[in-house]
């Protein structure tokens, strides 16, 4: 095994789990320490230049980070990572003086943004400051796309989108509000310098059985109720109603609709609970407002009497573990069992759905009816176009389109520039900066909280159900934000070794509390997991090696379980080891590290 | 010194021993010795090593007197019997506890100053009296509580962080215990836990008197190219003649030493000592070569470490004395006041 090269950005960044599981690549210890200075706008603004949305992200996202966690691997309950977004966002000052500037004078390429969602929204953010015309096309009447039309009120209160999705407006765009694009070749024909599709994923799934016709008016698409529902016209369902499908469309139609003055409201769902989509806390969200969740039960038959829907008929069945590990469902031998339902919302998936592009223009889509991209550059095959959010890769989530959007912002800027793509990337960095202040002092707060993971206060149940417009989650105050704050492990305060400073005393071995330091032998990888003083079972996480030292031996750190504490620099003599935070620049156009 | 607690979590898969403690239980108090002190890993070798053997905390007396090396007992066994004592008078501390409960393992803990200067005498004694114990000295060959004074242990012309050379001979305490009778003589380094952790395993073990010399750097005052107890020095003139290898009953570990010859001693319990001679020609069950060796090798300057001598058929004090079998503190009134009878017999021997 060779010295582990820390010069290489990948490392460090590897070692913040939460930054790297992070689509949009956020910095998240250093907003959680800002937060636990109680420098809220401060944090707000480093998520914000990051993530773009982080009042909505701190309420909706789907957070990849928090089940990458390191705590998830020390004590089981990762930190609330998202709630903490939200402690920034909610206590947030007057953020006009760190806003970008945007010249008046423009740089003369005119880009046109198809689709006001967030991925368009957050490629104007990055292409205005440096000069941009940014117009901006969209077929309803505001900006914000399914974060709009799909996202209930009592998840995503309307004031916290319009603020963010203004906050972009009012840099410059150059909107087109309440036209409907349907032609792609017209669009060509304007000349613009580039084109950024963000139109989502808009087309829901329906479902093909006996019956589906004939009760047509009782059954509606998830995701187009959702956004009838967001725009008012829609304001009632009654009677008994089942909503169809397991993810988080399935749970917001569900909670939607018991606001909504249903009589009784069941999710009905095919396949078994343990995998079912939906992110687990939004499943325990509809639970606890007493929606009962019914697994393994896949639809036969829509009953109707003469075009009256009286239910539906379903299969029973049980999941079994095939050969390949994956769940398989078989026959439980039960009868088929009948639910009575007078609506049925259908929340078994979408797709990406774009007529209104020609296909003879030179852009090419997969059977899937995706286009044809270059993962990195987010370019389709007309060299102009470009795709982020939903409509690139399929239905995914915020904080990707925030992700594709930085990619597909330096393509654009590339592409006007007359530069390559790819090889004129800018590429990525890491700077490491000691945190030692004094003998025993740290520029950070080094001590290990061994509390658990803070519950997010809620409001009261009646008082939830009552109104659509209510937000269910008041969100951490202040000092629970930092009691929840103080729970981060730093991990973004790396545990750096100078092997020509080491005199092997093993003092740091001696007081890691997790036992990830060993003193050893080299040998290949595979050996030497098995050989530390604690086994580094975990493949995911690396190893750091050091070069060899005066006995022969090499120092080896399972970055698995570590603290990040501080005890091994804090013991050791010579300062071999250093706790020095590592800054990953990922590069974005217009951002603060840049 | 550290101002940051040592955290209680631990690795999730850290495991426990037979009577269901981590290694973890086994710590004491967060050292406030300078980083880097070679005591330190000699605590952690003892937490290691009671921890592997699974002996109960609470089973433990550890004494110590003055120094660096006597502060180390706060730092491991935390739920153990314990008392900081005088400057050079553990022996007499640790003799009165393993006489008045001869089922506590003792550990005494001293260093050069406290055993080779002031508590010479007191040393010397308690190796002659074979206290059932396991004695380690910490030696540093300075004194660093007072900033680096030479202490005795120290060699001639070895010199002082600033350059002065040492002028006396050095006290060789593993040459004293070995010619005063101690049953199980040992050399090692602070910073070879390899061979360490066995060795203070067997130690406790071993029945009668087991002394350890552990060279211990003293990073503050003591490690610098001029001195011959820093940790270059050792690691460069180490010569390792045995190494013990302490193997639990009903448990088979495969030592990863380069074979030699090889020697099984059979403990009590059950449990095994095995010996791998790194050096054919050593013998470590004669006293008096043991002795040569030692003596000769420190001439050339090699530091002999290893388990040099070892008895392990020897009397301890209880043995030699015939005392009662039981602990004092569980002598009921029949035991202690047996009546008229044995007393007019007691007092007729007199007469």
């Amino acid at each position: 095994m060779q010295p582990t090269d820390i010069s290489d950005p990948q490392y460090f960044h590897k070692v913040v789990d939460c930054q790297y599981a992070c689509p949009a690549h956020t910095p998240v210890p250093e907003y959680i320490r800002l937060i636990a200075q109680e420098r809220y706008t401060e944090a707000y603004m480093l998520n914000w230049d990051s993530n773009v949305f982080p009042g909505i992200l701190g309420r909706t996202c789907d957070r990849p980070c928090e089940p990458a966690c390191r705590r998830v691997r020390t004590e089981e309950k990762p930190v609330a990572i998202c709630r903490l977004k939200r402690v920034a966002a909610d206590n947030k000052g007057d953020i006009s003086a760190f806003m970008p500037r945007v010249p008046t004078q423009k740089n003369g390429r005119r880009i046109a943004l198809i689709g006001a969602g967030p991925a368009s929204l957050a490629v104007a953010r990055d292409l205005l400051p440096l000069g941009y015309e940014v117009h901006l096309f969209e077929k309803d009447s505001k900006g914000g796309g399914f974060m709009r039309s799909q996202i209930p009120a009592f998840r995503l209160p309307v004031e916290v989108l319009d603020e963010e999705v203004e906050q972009i407006l009012n840099m410059g765009v150059e909107c087109h509000f309440g036209q409907e694009i349907t032609s792609m070749k017209s669009m060509l024909d304007m000349n613009f310098d580039a084109y950024f599709i963000g139109t989502g994923a808009p087309r829901g799934r329906d479902l093909e059985l006996p019956g589906r016709e004939a009760v047509d008016d009782h059954i509606h698409i998830g995701i187009d109720w959702l956004s009838s529902v967001a725009f008012g016209h829609t304001t009632s369902i009654e009677g008994k109603v089942i909503v169809m499908g397991g993810g988080n469309t399935a749970m917001d139609c569900c909670r939607t609709s018991l606001r909504m003055g249903a009589e009784s409201v069941k999710v009905v769902v095919r396949s078994a609970f343990e995998v079912m989509k939906a992110s687990e806390w939004e499943k325990e969200d509809a639970m606890r407002e007493g929606i009962p969740i019914i697994n393994n039960r896949p639809p036969k038959e829509f009953v109707h009497e003469n075009g009256k829907l009286k239910g539906v008929l379903f299969e029973c069945v049980e999941p079994v573990k095939g050969e390949d590990g994956r769940l398989k469902y078989v026959p439980s031998g039960e009868p088929d069992e009948f639910i009575e339902a007078d609506h049925i919302l259908m929340a078994i998936g979408q797709d990406n759905h774009c007529p209104w592009i020609e296909r003879d223009l030179g852009m090419e889509f997969d059977k899937w009816d995706c286009p044809v991209l270059d993962e990195v550059t987010l370019q389709s095959t007309h060299p102009k176009v470009f795709f982020g959010g939903d409509s690139a890769f399929g239905p995914e989530n915020i904080i990707w389109a925030s992700a594709h959007a930085h990619q597909a912002a330096i393509s654009i800027h590339l592409l006007c520039e007359g530069k390559d793509l790819k090889k004129d990337r800018p590429p990525q960095g890491v700077n490491l900066l000691s945190t030692k202040m004094g003998v025993h002092e740290w520029a950070y707060d080094a001590e290990h909280d061994a509390s658990a993971r803070y519950a997010v206060p809620l409001v009261e149940k009646q008082s939830a159900l009552s109104n659509y417009k209510v937000e269910v989650e008041l969100g951490f105050d202040q000092a629970l934000g930092a009691a929840e704050a103080q729970r981060c492990l730093n991990c973004d305060v790396q545990t750096v070794f100078t092997d020509q400073l080491c005199i092997e005393c093993d003092a740091c071995v001696d007081i890691c509390p997790m036992d990830c330091i060993t003193f050893i032998e080299k040998a290949p990888e595979q050996e030497l997991r098995q050989r530390l003083t604690a086994p580094a079972l975990n493949m995911e996480q690396d190893l750091y090696l050091s070069d060899e030292l005066p006995t022969g031996r090499v120092m080896v750190k399972d970055e698995d379980v570590c603290l990040h504490c501080g005890l091994c620099a804090e013991r050791c003599p010579t300062n071999a080891w250093d706790m020095q935070r590592s800054v990953v620049h990922i590069p974005q156009l217009g951002s603060y590290a840049e | 010194m550290t101002f940051v607690a040592k955290p209680k979590a631990h690795h999730p898969k850290l495991p426990l021993n037979e009577i269901g403690l981590t290694r973890r239980d086994y710590e004491g108090s967060v050292s406030t010795l300078c980083a880097g002190c070679g005591h330190d890993s000699v605590s952690a070798a003892i937490v290691q090593a009671c921890a592997e053997l699974s002996l109960p905390p609470h089973r433990f007396a550890k004494v110590s007197g003055i120094g660096c090396s006597s502060k180390t007992p706060s730092y491991f066994l935390n739920k153990s019997h314990g008392l900081n004592s005088v400057h050079g008078r553990m022996p007499s501390v640790m003799t009165g506890s393993n006489l008045a409960n001869r089922e506590l393992y003792c550990v005494g803990v001293s260093g050069d100053g406290d055993s080779a200067s002031i508590g010479l005498g007191q040393f010397a004694h308690i190796v002659r009296r074979r206290i059932n114990m396991l004695y380690i000295v910490d030696n540093n060959g300075t004194y660093g509580l007072t900033k680096g004074q030479f202490s005795a242990t120290n060699d001639k012309g070895s010199t002082s962080k600033k350059g002065v050379p040492n002028l006396y001979e050095p006290i060789d305490l593993v040459s004293m215990a070995l010619q005063l009778g101690a049953t199980f003589v040992a050399r090692s380094f602070s910073g070879d836990k390899h061979q360490l952790v066995p060795l203070i395993k067997a130690g406790l073990r071993h029945k009668g008197m087991a002394f350890i010399d552990v060279i211990s750097p003293c990073v503050a005052f003591n490690n610098h190219a001029g001195s011959t107890k820093s940790y270059d020095h050792v690691r460069a003139h180490m010569q390792n003649v045995v190494n013990a290898d302490y193997i639990p009953e009903h448990d088979e570990i495969t030592a990863d030493y380069k074979p030699g010859s090889r020697e099984d001693i059979d403990m009590p319990g059950g449990s095994t000592l095995r010996l791998y001679k790194l050096d054919d020609q050593y013998d470590p069950h004669d006293r008096v070569g043991a002795l040569n060796y030692v003596q000769r090798s420190a001439e050339t300057g090699d530091v002999v470490t290893g388990l040099l001598y070892v008895d392990p058929k020897a009397a301890d004090c209880h043995d030699v004395m015939d005392t009662i079998r039981k602990p004092l503190n569980e002598l009921d009134e029949a035991d202690l006041c047996p009546g008229q009878n044995p007393l007019d017999s007691i007092n007729a021997g007199f007469r």
